[in-house]
């Protein structure tokens, strides 16, 4: 096959395949802290603050995997 | 549909080229320093109108420091870094949603196809300075940590003699500290640079496919998500500057 169309299906498997770890990590930091927030509703505001934190983090290595993504299909 | 990775220069001044990023950072810093020098001229005891909207939003953030320094001396020493940290992305991540951005420019001649080169892009786009940001982050942190625990004591941190308790576990993990400090910087501006950038792509490819109404969510989404980079990158630095400032528990 030709280059551009390895590049469009490598960027697709880049991006696919990295989707997957950081989706099912974000699923399970935002059903614990549901859990802790419905045991607790006084503690939701430090719980809150805490997964935004926890998730950025977690997001951050889906956005490493898009942006190799990037680089294969445009540069 | 051009979706170009790197920012495009527009003309150069000698021999340092300026990309039209440079000119929306420029035009951005002069209108937050102009709006402050217009508000501390116009100072009131009670603030009504714009002065009252800036002075919520400074406390709000003040509280947030707050929260998480514990301490409102230290907070006020954060302070100046962190907000402006968080206004200014806000402000660059929020740019990239304002009509006409991307798309008014001069149409050149690139690698032999004439491409559209545009006047302004929104800065957070251009991983140069997404770059600069988490080096400014990475050294500050550095600096407030050895001013406020002493240099030997903050490189005591990373550099752990195996000659006491934890023996050569903790020169190990004294020497993964350190690789983890210098992956915060890569982590900080590929974070803050892949987020915008795609919502830049992904705005390019739903207006070209659908030019009204059906982008609206799409639109929503940029803004949720420029907010929420913002205040991470922010909060990031702060707990890491709160991090850096404790003592080493041993």
């Amino acid at each position: 096959m030709d280059a551009e169309a390895a590049k469009s299906i490598g960027a697709a498997i880049a991006m696919g395949v990295g989707a997957i770890g950081p989706g099912l990590g974000i699923g399970i930091l935002a059903s614990k802290a549901m859990e802790s927030i419905g045991r607790n509703p006084e503690a939701t505001a430090k719980v809150q603050t805490a997964m935004i934190l926890a998730i950025a983090f977690t997001e951050a290595i889906a956005i490493y995997a898009l942006v190799v993504a990037l680089i294969i299909k445009f540069v | 549909m051009e979706i170009s990775l790197a920012a495009e220069t527009l003309f150069h001044i000698g021999s340092m080229p300026i990309t039209n990023t440079l000119v929306m950072t420029l035009i951005l810093s002069i209108l937050i320093i102009a709006t402050s020098f217009f508000l501390k001229n116009k100072i009131k005891l009670v603030p009504k109108g714009f002065q009252n909207i800036v002075e919520s939003v400074l406390e709000a953030l003040l509280n947030l420091v707050d929260s998480v320094t514990q301490d409102r001396k230290q907070s006020q020493k954060f302070f100046p870094l962190v907000a402006t940290i968080f206004i200014f992305v806000i402000l660059s991540n929020w740019i990239e949603l304002v009509p006409g951005l991307g798309t008014i420019g001069i149409h050149e001649v690139v690698h032999g196809k004439t491409v559209l080169v545009p006047f302004l892009r929104s800065v957070s786009a251009d991983l140069n300075f997404t770059l600069a940001l988490a080096l400014i982050s990475f050294f500050s942190i550095q600096f407030f940590g050895i001013a406020a625990i002493g240099a030997a004591k903050y490189a005591g941190k990373f550099f752990v003699s195996p000659l006491h308790k934890p023996y050569f576990i903790g020169t190990f993990v004294g020497a993964l500290e350190l690789i983890g400090e210098t992956a915060k910087i890569i982590s900080f501006s590929f974070r803050l640079f892949g987020n915008i950038f795609a919502g830049e792509v992904l705005l390019i490819v739903m207006l070209n496919l659908v030019p009204y109404i059906v982008p609206l969510p799409f639109l929503f989404l940029e803004l949720f998500v420029g907010f929420i980079q913002a205040l991470v990158f922010a909060m990031l630095t702060l707990v890491f500057l709160k991090m850096a400032t404790v003592e080493a528990t041993h």
